[in-house]
């Protein structure tokens, strides 16, 4: 019989769901102040000004999520010599000949390259955000910041959008196991040895 | 929102404008001459006193101006500049400061909220904040650093031209305090004319060679019209800025970066569909048994 893995600890659940959450509620909102053909979602959502009003709230919430994330996975998310021979056959993956490819640890850098480019957007979004928080407060003379942060809120936004997109496809539809795993923590050894060996050596030491 | 005025433009509005062009109304403005103002503040007053506005503190700075900038609720601001010419000439500038009502206006560019902007076929630039979000785009858009928020509210305020004593065939509550008939009222083309007369006059008559009319070019025309003794330097009037233009960035993310956006968010979409159709989900080696 063999035993189910724990990849995800009930902190790393909590901690992703609560990130998943803030960002899905900063995600919509934004969009419906992106486009007014999107202007509906924030009716749906308890009307513009209650979005306007919440948005940079929630949004803090997501950054808090996303600096506890930072000391809870800055090991595992290290960019290793395995994840570069990874990332040069990584043709292999995206055409699921997942056999070719060179065995790797924990997360592959599919998973490292989203979590890196979700901190640094989230650092830009978090400056420009400050700005577009409280553009009346700053003076004339430093108007430049405001057209800067326009610029810069919704570029990386857009970045994140492409990500997430990406992140929510492969983890439910592509690898079937991983949404399952980050509710509920576990994985089955043929999976782990799957897709990630050297996590499977690892945790198990066989 | 004033029913006898037609709208010809609305903010964040996806598809056309109700009943556009089933009437036309005639473009109006403001004219201003710098050159017979003589800083009473009658028309601050006054614009307090129609539009119900509270009274609120001045902030005193060596100046006769009342504040230093225009403010949620105080709409209409004269600008005091002790000026010294180039030639050593001392010339004391006041210039009556409130929302310029361009024809292509920052503030509607930047807005997101439907319809709480909108602009009127007579030139009127108006909020609507039972339909303002207080998200203080128009701040950003605007190159006249006018819009004003009210934090106990979270809505945007400004000078609205009097829209209701305009829609009723009246002038601005402004033009009618005014004692010394330096502001005037009347359609664009007749304030123009008038604008133009006056300027040529104090060029021929008088030592202001270089008198003109501002009405800005770059937002496409002001429905507030200024006569500067010296149209080569408005920044000498309190900051009125030379070009003023709808800033680069506000059109670069309402255009190009907004169709950029688009297609990337469609194309992922897309792209993770057609991939799924075409190599599926990844399947583990040795199933258990």
């Amino acid at each position: 019989m063999n035993h189910n893995l724990l990849r995800y600890s009930l902190i790393e659940r909590v901690m992703h769901w609560v990130a998943a959450l803030s960002y899905g509620y900063v995600l919509l909102t934004g969009l419906a102040f992106y486009s007014p053909h999107l202007y509906w979602i924030a009716t749906v959502l308890g009307g513009a000004p209650t979005s306007r009003f919440w948005h940079p709230w929630i949004a803090l919430v997501f950054i808090g999520t996303l600096v506890w994330m930072l000391r809870a996975w800055m090991f595992d998310m290290r960019i290793t010599g395995v994840d570069k021979a990874w990332g040069k056959a990584m043709r292999q993956y995206v055409e699921n000949h997942d056999e070719n490819l060179p065995p790797i640890d924990r997360f592959n850098l599919g998973q490292k390259y989203f979590f890196w480019a979700m901190l640094a957007a989230g650092a830009i979004l978090l400056a420009s955000g400050a700005v577009l928080w409280i553009p009346e407060l700053l003076p004339w003379s430093l108007r430049v910041l405001r057209y800067a942060a326009i610029l810069l809120h919704v570029a990386a936004a857009l970045v994140t959008v492409g990500a997430f997109i990406i992140h929510v496809y492969m983890g439910t539809a592509v690898v079937r196991g991983g949404f399952t795993s980050i509710i509920r923590g576990e994985v089955s050894p043929e999976w782990a040895k799957t897709h990630h060996r050297l996590w499977y050596h690892r945790v198990t030491g066989k | 929102m004033s029913a006898n005025l037609r709208v010809q433009a609305i903010s964040g509005h996806a598809g056309p404008v109700p009943g556009a062009g089933t009437q036309r109304q005639e473009r109006v403005a403001k004219l201003i001459d710098t050159t017979t103002c003589i800083g009473c503040k009658a028309c601050e007053v006054a614009c307090l006193e129609w539009n119900d506005l509270p009274f609120r503190e001045t902030a005193f700075d060596n100046t006769y101006q009342t504040m230093p900038q225009t403010e949620w609720n105080y709409w209409n601001l004269i600008k005091f500049n002790e000026h010294t010419a180039p030639d050593g000439t001392f010339q004391w500038l006041m210039r009556k400061d409130q929302c310029m009502h361009c024809a292509d206006p920052g503030c509607m560019a930047a807005c997101p909220a439907d319809n709480a902007i909108v602009q009127y076929q007579n030139g009127i630039v108006d909020f609507q904040q039972d339909y303002c979000i207080g998200c203080q785009y128009c701040v950003t858009g605007c190159p006249f650093n006018i819009p004003r928020f009210n934090p106990a509210t979270r809505k945007m305020f400004k000078c609205t031209l009097c829209t209701d004593r305009v829609s009723q065939g009246l002038e601005p509550a402004c033009i009618k305090a005014c004692p010394t008939g330096c502001l005037h009222f009347g359609t664009k083309e007749d304030m123009l004319a008038l604008a133009g007369t006056r300027a040529a006059q104090l060029r021929e008559n008088t030592a202001h060679a270089h008198a003109g009319v501002y009405d800005p070019a770059g937002v496409g025309g002001t429905s507030v019209i200024y006569v500067l003794h010296d149209i080569t330097n408005p920044e000498a009037y309190g900051g009125l800025p030379s070009d003023p233009r709808v800033p680069w960035s506000v059109r670069l993310w309402k255009g190009p970066l907004k169709w950029l956006g688009n297609l990337a968010m469609v194309g992922g979409l897309v792209g993770v569909t057609l991939h799924y159709l075409r190599f599926g989900p990844k399947k583990v080696e040795h199933h258990e048994p």
